[in-house]
């Protein structure tokens, strides 16, 4: 049994920015764990640019935003163990984990961050009828199969979901040759960030359908086509609208989840609404000493957001670290209507590590106008306008110090605004 | 010149094969896909029935109740997964409990130990999640669950140890017979002059029976489609439950499987094709609902796949076993729909018998060997396994499928073990690599790149099921090369 300081699982953008941040707190013994034969995790594939805006104010692709902070992290002389699997972990922050070189290898940890990330929903998560031949791939494994493998998973290609990496593929498989026939969405919105819209779909000519889907898949070996067909109101498809598409491949683009089998054998509480762990203002989750950022929090659209997210992370296991686990009351922080979510779950305004906290939430609905309510025992205690809210993209305000302090709960709701009808999601 | 061909690698064929490797027999296995348990043995309920709900009288019924003990020999020797955790049939209306003590009967004129029906106190104490509705069920102990490709593959692997030649890609496009008696089964590749013939093609039993001009008989394929859940959710039942069935079908059903997941399903549907193994809207919402009776509250937000598979339903409605009387040599084991996966140890008893009669010589082998290589499941194995097992193979020491734990080591055994896997539904139904919640979602490029390493080719040559079924369609750049989809030839 190995003892370690801070161990964080995963070394893609969250696992790195917690590394660095905890390495400069002065936390000595840091060490990372991932699965994959080199860090950096998901954006070790996403070669196109719009990565770093926030944090570096300057347009990245993935690999450049990783280099940064795997450099830094070499630098500050951060631990990082690759091609290991963590395969147990358990509430007292006893990990086991395997690789080819070590074997089985137990480590008790004083403190640990989460930062596995998130999968992909596949085709079984929503049920599309048809065939099982080859030619079906999550976006994200056709990604990899394009960026890092190089390999084409087809030519004549039809993307079910607007999700941002689907869109991602659709340019990216057009700029390689293929034949991206449509992009198909079951919502009357798109799921992805509109500039992802806008930068490839439009400027390829690549239509987005609205309010369609995948009724039906064909081809016995290989995919030989999709029938599509427009939704109704309550998202059944209208069969009379049903049209064949002649691919090759299907890409879907429905959505991520977090990746939380570890945090659930740790018996760590799990928010049914974000996927990820319940945590607090220092995101710590129920299980003290054992933090979370990242993808298997929530799912993010910016990777700035993750890195602002993980660094809060690893001052809090400084914290804890230094505190050994001091017990807090906390403050619940409730979703009310128009949000689905809002993040930290809870909070204690004395255990901030910051003057100011950070809240995350995602719309339940596209709206033009809307207001952000932020009400306490007492009433409201801050609101604010908003335009063009959608649940793509995610809203994130501040609160100081001493807004917070002495309260007793925090209630978060956004209201639509400009038609004068409040509908309820 | 073979003493006996066997043409299907589904459960049944391969089942006859281990047994009649006990003896001294040139056996040739002719299957026409990629690997063995490719049609109905892949893709069916998984259950060995206890036998209560045949026709007392038929084949069924007897070679079910024969059958089902004979599995945790079989089971052990192979080192297949096997759960006797029994069976329900649930009642929900007094007209179902009026069915359950019929059922009752028959089972014990089928001969089948331990049936009792419970009142709903013990219903709701052994499965809590049922249909509070409920007023009673059939309780059959006997009942078990099993991994029917896993069990196919092992049977296969013990076969071919023991000197059965197993073909792949080798579908049967003629049959010669001369003076009535059988010569010689052709495939794309080979003659091959044999004496008898087992016909075990499955759905395509009643092509190869008229192929050979033996006796006519047809075989339709009925869709059963299934949903299958989430890993974490397995416990929400620990038998297997069946509704109180109808004339044609035991009905849906909600089951654990023995990896540890549970499924919903199967409807029963008659279909036109023989490939036609398309999951429906229709058909999922029936079994939804279906299920739904039995487990009110089922958590279908963590599906992770859909399929379906086809039952082999003769005309004769029920197993057809014999000996041909117009081709001396030529075997008949057609319509093996459910009970056949429970039947199957006892259809090849049967079936050794009726060679015996029709004139094979068994002489057993001094050494046959009923086990087959030990096979390591890492998932399974305890710390100290686990640290002794990379110590000596350090590819077991990289996971590859994280959902189900599948490491290196695993997978490059699947392929280089007998009848080894070729493409990612063989490595898929050797190791679960890609059966998890993510679907191979992380896993597929890893495996690709595996097997085309392991075999010596391209990644491109790499399929998922067989010729047809490449994953890659070629290069980055090469479409560009080519002109785009346009100037593609």
């Amino acid at each position: 049994m190995q003892s370690r300081e801070l161990v964080i699982i995963g070394a893609g953008p969250a696992g790195l920015s917690a590394a660095v941040e905890a390495r400069r707190l002065g936390i000595k013994d840091v060490l990372v764990i991932d699965r994959e034969p080199e860090p950096g995790g998901i954006l070790k594939q996403c070669i196109h640019t719009g990565f770093g805006l926030h944090v570096f104010n300057e347009e990245l692709t993935g690999p450049e935003y990783a280099e940064r902070f795997i450099r830094e992290a070499e630098n500050l002389g951060v631990e990082i163990m690759l091609d290991t699997m963590v395969i147990e972990l358990s509430a007292d922050k006893r990990i086991v984990a395997v690789n080819n070189r070590e074997g089985l290898m137990e480590i008790q940890a004083k403190a640990i961050i989460l930062a596995m990330g998130c999968r992909e929903r596949t085709r079984g998560a929503i049920n599309i009828p048809g065939f099982r031949p080859a030619g079906i791939f999550t976006a994200g494994t056709a990604q990899r199969f394009v960026n890092i493998e190089g390999y084409m998973p087809g030519r004549e290609i039809v993307i079910l979901g607007s999700g941002d990496i689907g869109l991602i593929m659709a340019r990216r498989l057009t700029l390689e040759g293929a034949k991206v026939k449509c992009v198909v969405e079951i919502m009357p919105y798109s799921n992805g960030l509109t500039r992802n819209i806008v930068q490839c779909l439009e400027d390829y000519d690549i239509p987005l359908l609205l309010k369609h889907t995948v009724v039906n898949i064909h081809g016995r070996k290989r995919v030989e086509g999709v029938t599509i067909a427009e939704v109704d109101e309550n998202m059944k498809p209208i069969m009379s609208t049903a049209k064949f598409v002649p691919c090759d491949t299907l890409l879907l683009s429905v959505g991520l989840i977090p990746e939380n089998e570890l945090s659930r054998m740790a018996e760590i509480t799990i928010d049914e609404a974000t996927g990820g762990p319940v945590v607090n203002q220092r995101m710590e989750t129920s299980v003290p000493g054992i933090f979370a950022c990242g993808n298997v929090l929530h799912v993010h659209d910016l990777v700035d957001y993750v890195t602002r997210e993980a660094e809060l992370a690893a001052r809090g296991a400084a914290s804890y670290l230094a505190d050994g686990g001091k017990k807090y009351e906390y403050v619940p922080v409730s979703t009310g209507s128009g949000l689905r979510y809002v993040l930290p779950q809870r909070i204690n305004a004395d255990a901030m590590t910051d003057s100011r906290q950070n809240f995350f939430m995602r719309s339940v609905r596209p709206m033009n106008k809307a207001r952000l309510i932020i009400e306490s025992e007492k009433g409201v205690i801050k609101s604010k306008a908003m335009r063009h809210v959608k649940p793509s993209e995610m809203i994130s305000i501040q609160l100081g110090r001493d807004e917070v302090i002495g309260i007793k709960m925090l209630r978060f709701s956004l209201q639509e605004e400009g038609d004068g009808v409040e509908r309820d999601g | 010149m073979a003493d006996v061909v066997i043409i299907g690698g589904g459960v049944v064929g391969c089942m006859i094969a281990r047994e009649l490797s006990r003896y001294q027999l040139k056996i040739v296995l002719l299957e026409k896909e990629d690997d063995v348990a490719s049609g109905t043995s892949k893709a069916n309920s998984a259950i060995i029935h206890a036998g209560y709900d045949a026709k007392p009288g038929t084949l069924k019924a007897k070679l079910n109740v024969r059958g089902n003990p004979l599995f945790d020999k079989i089971c052990s020797e192979l080192d297949v997964p096997f759960k006797r955790i029994g069976s329900l049939v649930v009642a929900l209306t007094d007209e179902e409990l009026k069915a359950l003590d019929e059922l009752l009967e028959r089972g014990k004129i089928n001969g089948v130990p331990g049936l009792e029906i419970i009142n709903r106190e013990r219903l709701f104490k052994m499965e809590p999640n049922i249909n509070k509705e409920a007023k009673a069920a059939l309780y059959a102990p006997t009942a078990g669950i099993i991994c029917p490709y896993e069990l196919t593959i092992a049977l296969a692997e013990n076969a071919c140890q023991n000197g059965v030649e197993i073909r792949l890609n080798s579908p049967v496009v003629d049959i010669k017979v001369e003076n009535e008696r059988m010569l010689s089964v052709i495939t794309p590749g080979e003659i091959i002059h044999t004496r008898y013939v087992v016909n075990a093609a499955g759905l395509f039993a009643d092509e190869i029976s008229k192929m050979a001009g033996a006796e006519e008989y047809s075989i339709t394929p009925r869709k059963g489609e299934y949903l299958i859940f989430d890993r974490r959710f397995g416990g929400i039942v620990s038998k297997v439950i069946f509704p109180t069935p109808t004339k044609i079908s035991k009905g849906i059903l909600v089951c654990p499987t023995v990896d540890g997941n549970f499924f919903i399903g199967p409807n029963s549907n008659d279909v036109q094709e023989k490939d036609d193994v398309a999951v429906t809207q229709k058909g999922i919402e029936e079994i939804v609902n279906g299920a739904r009776r039995l487990v009110p509250d089922l958590p279908m937000r963590h599906v992770i796949a859909s399929f379906a598979g086809l039952r082999a339903v003769s005309n004769t409605d029920d197993f057809v076993i014999e000996a041909s009387k117009k081709v001396k040599g030529f075997v008949n084991v057609g319509g093996i729909q459910s009970p056949g996966l429970s039947s199957a140890p006892a259809i090849a008893e049967m079936v050794i018998e009726i060679l015996k009669e029709e004139g094979l010589e068994l002489k057993v082998k001094s050494d046959y060997n009923p086990e087959r290589p030990q096979i390591f499941k890492f998932r399974h194995l305890s710390s100290e396994e686990k640290k002794e097992l990379i110590r000596q193979k350090p590819a077991y020491g990289r996971v590859i499928c994280r959902c189900e734990t599948v490491t290196e080591g695993e997978i490059i055994d699947a392929i280089r073990r007998p009848v080894g896997a070729r493409s990612l539904d063989a490595v898929k139904r050797r190791t679960r690599a890609g059966m998890g919640r993510c679907q191979g979602g992380f896993c597929s490029p890893r495996v690709v790149e595996i097997l085309a390493r392991e075999l010596g080719i391209s990644p491109l040559e790499v399929t998922k099921c067989g010729y047809g079924s490449e994953i890659l369609k070629g290069r980055t750049k090469e479409f560009i090369e080519t002109g785009g989809v346009a100037g593609a030839k």
